[in-house]
């Protein structure tokens, strides 16, 4: 059976109903993922042998039944930038060595606990700062639509992998659009949840106040399945929510009759918005409208505010963040010091590349003593307005609807030569991170050079179910997601 | 607001970072920009509003105070790029 | 010129929780190095910190018992700096709103002067680890075993004046902290922390000098040389057409003097930030008011109790009273034998000798009540005398919980000599050994009776009644 065109949950099935083994399952995507990296670099680190080894455990589980979940035996790619035991976990950057972490982030536990097979770790950019994966230690991800393109970021190597068939499904991480935007790039399905339904322990924080770790996967419906695993109340991580969690797979019934669903102006006003992105995305509010939503035009007062609001908070937190890589307890140390303050600069100086040693001097610049006001504390002021507004438009509204990024995936290199740019292409993705929202990005169409657009569905806090609901309702009724592209 | 030579040097001296003159010369540039594009937010009135650094209201997120065994020392000196059997390893920190 | 001192102190003190504040490592003192850690103490990438709930219990009533102010909705902030001692390249800590403001300590002071001393503040914040530096190369070795230990830091008020008052205020805080179960305050183990800031000033001035910091200084005599040095410094200094730098100094006690530190390469810039990983903390008025009823009676309360009640003198009652498990012993004794004074007396005279002799930590004292009570007995029923009592004393502290009183007393045949016909073939047996005694006493040397007497008492190993004796020897001097 070749599972390369199949869902996360179709596999799953497979597995359960004894057609194929967790370990064919791992072999097939082993084979792929090999094959593919050469051209596509989604990987950093595949473990063949850690990955059959496992299936072999799994399948038994399966068999004898103790292993339920409908995920159990599928075969799971993991962004490099949570924590999995004993398994080299970088960041896609110099500085942290050939680190091998000494505990599985709590993700990484679920999944295990749940039968899922982890074949290996995926590229990104340095330290999930970057919208292309362009930054990363271990060479830019290609987007495998289109190899001369950048799959988007950081989550490249997430969103690159599935779309390239070289993984079923995968986790990656969303700070301010880290899944959605790459999804989009890539044509695959990646939702960023609430803020605190999905512990953070473990993952290797860039700005802990916006990080969220998400699923990248062929479809909504494999999203929920995801999220039914790795979501959850946990006791490692303070932000995690306490609550009763929903069944987000067992909510998914297409049934959309009467949602609200907004679409702000000011998205499809802004300059930098590439026509035929606007004309797919308003398409797919048609389709939804069809479904029964109603749909109406919103607006969106902050927009101007959320780029320079979220680079200093984002910022700033990177800037503490990544103090403590420090060329003293784990990763690289750099041979060239004399005394520890030497030893401090080199490794660092060393260790980081130009994006994240510029959001690090960003992030020291905004909290330093004489700037903290004006910058650090103006921005978590308009953070309070951001949510307030947003908190009013879900007050007549269950969700938002808008494009995930300005443009399709730019070619590599161009947008590095041009970072205002590129952080300008944030725009509709950071501000759910600040609000803490949930968000996700579905394919939606091609653009005239057949690459692909994704349309962003955001949701009031918690309301994740809604949100996967409406993507799911949207699958039911269009196959811009069964659409596949061969690595060449 | 203009980021100054010295803004650079600075902050680049409290996060541990070297920069050559070149470098230091490009990071001035970049971060201008950025600082320029951020001052856009002096035109949003927030006078009335408090800072929001948590942006859902939960509190009081408290473990029991019980011991839970300690890691290995092994493992959790197993990745130092300097060490010793019982401890992390840096230059000497006093003369 | 007259001179005026002006100090405030910040004071770090080591909560006694069972774990960590952040993680659920053992706050166990010693261990071998970074064999209490886990990935979240050391840093490890992705790991956070949940904060353990004894810790705020522990603090607020700290903050209570100083009369602070206890901030209902109070948040972490993150202090930035590069040190080995710290893995996480920062600090959890509190700048913004720290638990309690506004809070004093009142002293009482040997003169009989009182004087209060107001607290700005009290935050709560994480340890950092040891550094131990190598004797053979080059290099400083990390132990972690520390980092993460639960810390207040209580910042006064630049309102000392003389070092009695900052030994008496530390005296102060470890006897609160003690009465409350929440530290053993052991200067020398680190439990206790005292940096001391301090300034000097022409007597009558308004203005404060400029100040250095002290730090490193682990026992209450180190503090007051600490204080003396650095105020003679600062003063012959100034006297000499200097000016005192702001700066932070570090005290060797060995050399007896202060030393500046090396300046950091950078000025310090902490970068505060509110800590986005920990959600805010609010305390409830319910538990406030728990918090206050739940509070024990202090050493004040209780040394005015002592007094009223036992008819204890002044001094007496405030160094019972000062010490929690002393305070204890003394009352939980006198109930069981109702002879306050007699348990004072061993309490002031043994106990307090034996803990200045060998640097116990009265705290840790370990005295029955019960069998203190039944030693008290023995010796107010005229069964053993003071000076045969000693002896069962010393095994009454140091015997163990095996020790038994009455046992004791028999096997070493320390009862007191009531067959007053022994006394009196004793004294007449002294009497003729020393005939030079005899005749100093009979030429007017009435101070020889106390030689005649202490031959007695050490022949009848001190098991005799003094007051006997001294009769005995007299009649017996007479009679010659």
């Amino acid at each position: 059976m070749n599972i390369s065109e199949m869902t996360a949950l179709e596999i799953g099935a497979a597995i359960k109903e004894g057609k194929l083994t967790a370990t064919e399952a791992a072999e097939q995507v082993l084979d792929a993922a090999e094959k593919g990296n050469d051209k596509v670099n989604a990987y950093i680190t595949i473990c063949r042998e850690q990955a059959l080894k496992r299936a072999a455990e799994v399948q038994k589980k399966i068999e004898s039944g103790e292993l339920t979940s409908p995920l159990a035996g599928v075969p799971f790619s993991v962004k490099d930038n949570i924590c999995t035991k004993g398994i080299k976990t970088s960041c896609a950057s110099k500085i942290l060595g050939d680190f091998a972490p000494v505990y599985n982030a709590t993700v990484i536990q679920k999944l295990e606990d749940a039968g899922a097979v982890i074949i290996g770790k995926l590229n990104m950019d340095e330290f999930a700062m970057g919208s292309t994966s362009e930054t990363s230690y271990y060479g830019a991800v290609k987007n495998p639509w289109d190899l001369n393109r950048v799959p988007g970021g950081s989550s490249g190597g997430s969103a690159a992998a599935v779309a390239g068939n070289m993984a079923a499904v995968t986790l990656g991480s969303d700070t301010g659009g880290s899944i959605r935007q790459p999804a989009s790039y890539c044509g695959v399905t990646g939702f960023k949840p609430t803020y605190g339904t999905v512990s953070r322990y473990g993952l290797i924080a860039y700005a802990s106040s916006l990080d969220q770790i998400g699923p990248v996967a062929r479809d909504a419906a494999d999203c929920a399945a995801v999220m039914d695993i790795i979501s959850g109340k946990d006791s490692m991580d303070g932000t995690s929510l306490e609550m009763d969690y929903p069944s987000y797979l067992a909510s998914l019934t297409g049934d959309i009759k009467g949602m609200k669903i907004g679409m702000p102006k000011e998205c499809y006003s802004n300059s930098g918005l590439n026509a035929e992105v606007a004309g797919k995305t308003k398409a797919a509010a048609k389709v939804l409208e069809e479904a029964g939503a109603v749909v109406e035009e919103i607006s969106l007062p902050f927009l101007d505010y959320v780029i320079p609001a979220y680079y200093i908070i984002a910022a700033a937190e990177a800037s503490s963040n990544l103090s403590r890589f420090d060329g003293v307890k784990y990763g690289f140390r750099s041979e060239n010091y004399s005394g520890l303050n030497d030893l401090y600069c080199a490794s660092r100086s060393e260790g980081f590349g130009k994006e994240v040693k510029k959001r690090i001097l960003l992030g020291t610049f905004v909290l330093s003593s004489g700037y903290y006001d004006a910058y650090y504390r103006k921005a978590l002021k308009v953070k309070s307005v951001i949510k307030k507004q947003f908190d009013e438009i879900f007050s007549g509204y269950d969700l938002i609807l808008c494009p995930v990024a300005p443009t399709t995936a730019p070619e590599i290199g161009k947008s590095l030569s041009d970072p205002m740019a590129m952080y300008l292409s944030d725009i509709f993705t950071v501000s759910v991170n600040i609000a803490g929202l949930p968000g996700i990005s579905v394919p939606c169409g091609k653009d005239s050079s057949g690459m692909p657009v994704g349309v962003q569905l955001i949701g009031p806090a918690l309301g994740d179910v809604n949100v996967l609901n409406a993507a799911f309702a949207y699958q039911q009724r269009t196959d811009y997601h069964k659409q596949f592209t061969e690595v060449q | 607001m203009t980021i100054t030579k010295e803004i650079v040097e600075y902050a680049a001296a409290l996060s541990r970072l070297k920069l050559d003159d070149a470098e230091t010369e490009d990071m001035q540039k970049q971060m201008s920009a950025i600082v320029d594009y951020m001052d856009v937010l002096n035109k949003l009135d927030t006078e009335n509003v408090e800072p929001l650094s948590h942006v859902f209201s939960i509190s009081n997120v408290m473990r029991e105070d019980e011991v839970v065994p300690s890691y290995d020392r092994e493992a959790l000196l197993d990745n130092a790029p300097e060490r010793n059997e019982e401890c992390f390893v840096v230059p000497k920190t006093v003369e | 010129m007259k001179w005026e001192v002006v100090m405030g102190l910040e004071v770090h003190v080591e909560l006694a929780t069972k774990t960590k504040i952040f993680c659920s490592c053992t706050t166990e003192f010693g261990g071998e190095p970074n064999t209490h850690c886990c990935p979240v103490c050391t840093g490890m990438p992705g790991t956070l910190p949940v904060f353990n709930r004894q810790v705020l219990e522990y603090a607020v009533r700290a903050g209570l018992a100083l009369n602070c102010d206890i901030t209902r909705y109070n948040k972490f902030d993150r202090k930035n700096y590069f040190y080995p001692d710290l893995p996480k390249a920062y600090q959890i800590s509190q700048l913004y709103l720290p638990f309690a403001q506004n809070g004093h300590v009142d002293l009482k002071l040997k003169s009989g002067k009182t004087s209060q001393i107001r607290i700005h503040e009290i935050h709560m914040e994480e340890d950092a680890g040891k550094l131990v530096h190598s004797a053979y190369d080059d290099s400083t070795y990390l132990d972690y075993n520390r980092c993460g230990i639960p810390l207040i830091e209580i910042v006064s008020e630049p309102d000392f004046r003389e070092a009695e008052e900052v030994t008496a205020y530390l005296s102060k805080l470890k006897s609160v902290f003690e009465y409350l179960g929440i530290s053993d305050c052991r200067m020398e183990e680190g439990s206790m922390r005292a940096d001391v800031n301090l300034s000097v000033r022409p007597e009558g001035s308004t203005e404060f000098g400029t100040r250095t910091e002290m730090k490193n200084i682990n026992s209450l005599r180190a503090i007051e040389r600490a204080i003396a040095y650095e105020s003679k410094r600062q003063i012959e200094l100034i006297e000499d057409g200097g000016k005192v730098v702001q700066e932070t100094r570090r005290w060797d006690d060995a050399k007896g003097e202060s030393y500046a530190m090396r300046s950091k390469e950078n000025a310090q810039d902490y970068r505060y930030f509110p800590e986005p990983d920990i959600p805010p903390l609010s305390i409830s008025e319910e538990e406030i008011q728990h918090y206050i009823d739940i509070t024990p009676e202090f050493a004040d309360a209780k040394a005015e109790r002592f007094m009223k009640d036992f008819g204890l003198s002044e001094e007496d009652a405030d160094i019972i009273a000062a010490s929690k498990n002393l305070a204890y012993i003394f009352e939980e004794t006198v109930k069981l034998c109702d002879s306050p004074s007699e348990v004072r007396f061993w309490i002031m005279s043994q106990v307090l000798y034996y803990a200045n002799e060998k640097n116990l930590d009265l705290e840790k004292l370990s005295i029955s009540p019960e069998k203190f009570a039944e030693f008290v007995k023995f010796i107010t029923g005229g069964k053993v005398t003071r000076q045969a009592g000693k002896q069962v004393f010393e095994q009454l502290m140091f015997g163990g919980t095996d020790f038994d009183v009455a046992a004791y007393i028999k096997e070493n045949e320390l009862e007191a000599v009531e067959d007053t016909g022994l006394i009196d073939s004793t004294v007449k047996a002294v009497i003729d050994a020393n005939p030079k005694a005899v005749e100093q006493y009979k030429g007017g040397g009435t101070k020889i009776m106390g030689f005649f007497v202490g031959q007695v008492m050490k022949q009848l190993k001190g098991k005799a009644d003094p007051a006997a004796v001294n009769k005995a020897v007299l009649d017996a001097l007479e009679k010659l």
